[in-house]
């Protein structure tokens, strides 16, 4: 179980507990955290649960796999900060984790 | 205007199946898609990845699932409207009328949403100011080459699209090449290409740039560009092209009056009809409680709707199940028997 904080671009911030084996993508579907499509339903297929993880965290959380930065190319406005929220799969070691929803997913 | 048992909205493998089981109950139908080619989401966002969760197939790419559905709709004669989005569906006494981009109009009973998730729209640049020059200097397509002949063209994106524009129009034009990052998803042969074409002078590669601004009145005069590092590079051009691949948007859906829940519709599990007697949803963009966005749940849901369908396009008959083991009308349709 992590405590996971998402911020939308209107600087709202929801703080929820996520279980863990589930991504961050699921944890804000599942709790209604506005601003995640996630279409292709965790699929690495479309780039619409794109984040933006706070410096400190990304390089504490697992690397980027083969074929997610390909998708990041697409996603809207995507920085050095950019993940797949469906990629990042919870543990206890997540908790407190930060992440920025981009205004728009495209 | 057409007439027809049933419309089907989208060629993905729901709605292909749904074709199958509408035609085998002896209904006509036809299918619409956005798209220039057949097979939806499997065609357009995972070719090459293998499946492995469709009954009966230990695996099978995205290309091959739909060249099998294909060919089991071979014996049935069924017409596809591509590179159509359906724009409008209004009632018309017991009938649907359903208005096409391209013009077709259709006369149906039956409304079938095999959507997806929406029709595939090409992502665009995120600065407001780009729409200004939409389809006239900035294209997320390629329609005419000639038009940038001696002309300086920005291309922006890391795939195939953006690499084998840059080289055809590297002939031609004075070619601009802006990616976000290092590395290019494209082909390695493509990549490589590039790379000498940018060795040679003939295409200026930018990388870690993204598209800031856009400048000029009436034409594109300009672009600015910026840097991970946040420097900004001014850049004269002429044209934009921006390849950034698709994304899937609800689009005109959203106006036909249906219950819908984030992007999909409500639909009941009997016949997964909507809030609109005649308008169907099956496959990803329908849902109910406990609904799997899986190939093989459109499956049955377009196996469900279609006898629903029934109801209204033969009102006067009654539907008789029947298995493809042993009906003598059933064999004939699927041209196994005389």
């Amino acid at each position: 179980m992590a405590k996971i904080t998402y911020i939308t671009s209107d600087n709202q911030s929801h703080t929820v507990e996520v279980q863990n084996g589930l991504t961050v993508m699921e944890g804000a579907v599942q709790n209604d955290i506005p601003g995640i499509d996630a279409d292709c339903g965790g699929g690495m297929a479309c780039a619409t649960c794109h984040v933006y993880v706070k410096d400190d965290w990304f390089n504490k959380i697992p690397k980027k796999e083969d074929g997610e930065d390909d998708m990041l190319d697409m996603a809207f406005e995507p920085k050095t900060n950019s993940r797949l929220s469906c990629q990042i799969i919870v543990s206890d070691e997540l908790d407190g984790l930060e992440v920025n929803i981009p205004s728009k997913q495209a | 205007m057409k007439k027809t048992d049933a419309l089907i909205i989208g060629a993905g493998p729901t709605g292909l199946f749904t074709a199958h089981q509408l035609k085998l109950i002896g209904l006509d139908c036809e299918i619409v898609d956005n798209l220039d080619k057949i097979g939806g989401q499997c065609i357009e966002l995972y070719p090459d990845k293998p499946i492995y969760d469709i009954p009966a197939v230990p695996e099978c790419t995205g290309e091959e699932l739909t060249n099998n559905l294909l060919n089991q709709l071979k014996p049935f004669d069924i017409k596809f409207h591509l590179s159509e989005r359906v724009e409008e569906v209004k009632k018309e006494e017991n009938n649907w009328l359903v208005k096409t981009s391209g013009g077709n109009s259709f006369l149906t009973p039956n409304v079938i949403i095999a959507g997806g998730v929406g029709s595939f729209e090409p992502r665009k640049f995120s600065p407001k100011e780009c729409e200004k020059f939409e389809n006239k200097s900035l294209f997320y397509l390629v329609k005419d080459k000639n038009i940038f002949n001696g002309k300086t063209v920005s291309i922006f994106g890391g795939g195939d699209s953006a690499l084998d524009w840059a080289i055809e129009l590297s002939k031609e034009s004075h070619v601009n090449l802006i990616h976000r990052r290092d590395e290019f998803r494209g082909a390695q042969a493509t990549v490589d290409k590039m790379h000498t074409l940018v060795k040679d002078g003939k295409i200026n590669l930018f990388t870690k740039y993204q598209m800031a601004n856009v400048h000029g009145e009436q034409t594109l005069e300009s672009i600015d560009i910026k840097h991970d590092n946040d420097e900004i590079k001014n850049l004269k051009t002429e044209y934009v092209l921006g390849f950034f691949g698709l994304i899937m948007q609800l689009g005109p859906i959203a106006n036909w009056g249906l219950n819908l829940n984030k992007k999909t519709i409500e639909v009941d599990t009997e016949k997964f009809e909507t809030n609109q007697k005649g308008i169907y949803a099956v496959g990803d963009i329908c849902n109910y409680p406990g609904k799997l966005k899986l190939i093989l749940s459109g499956f049955h849901e377009g196996a469900l709707a279609a006898r629903a369908c029934f109801k209204l396009a033969r009102p006067d008959e009654k539907y008789r199940f029947e298995f493809t083991t042993t009906s003598t009308n059933l064999l004939k349709r699927l041209g196994k028997k005389e």
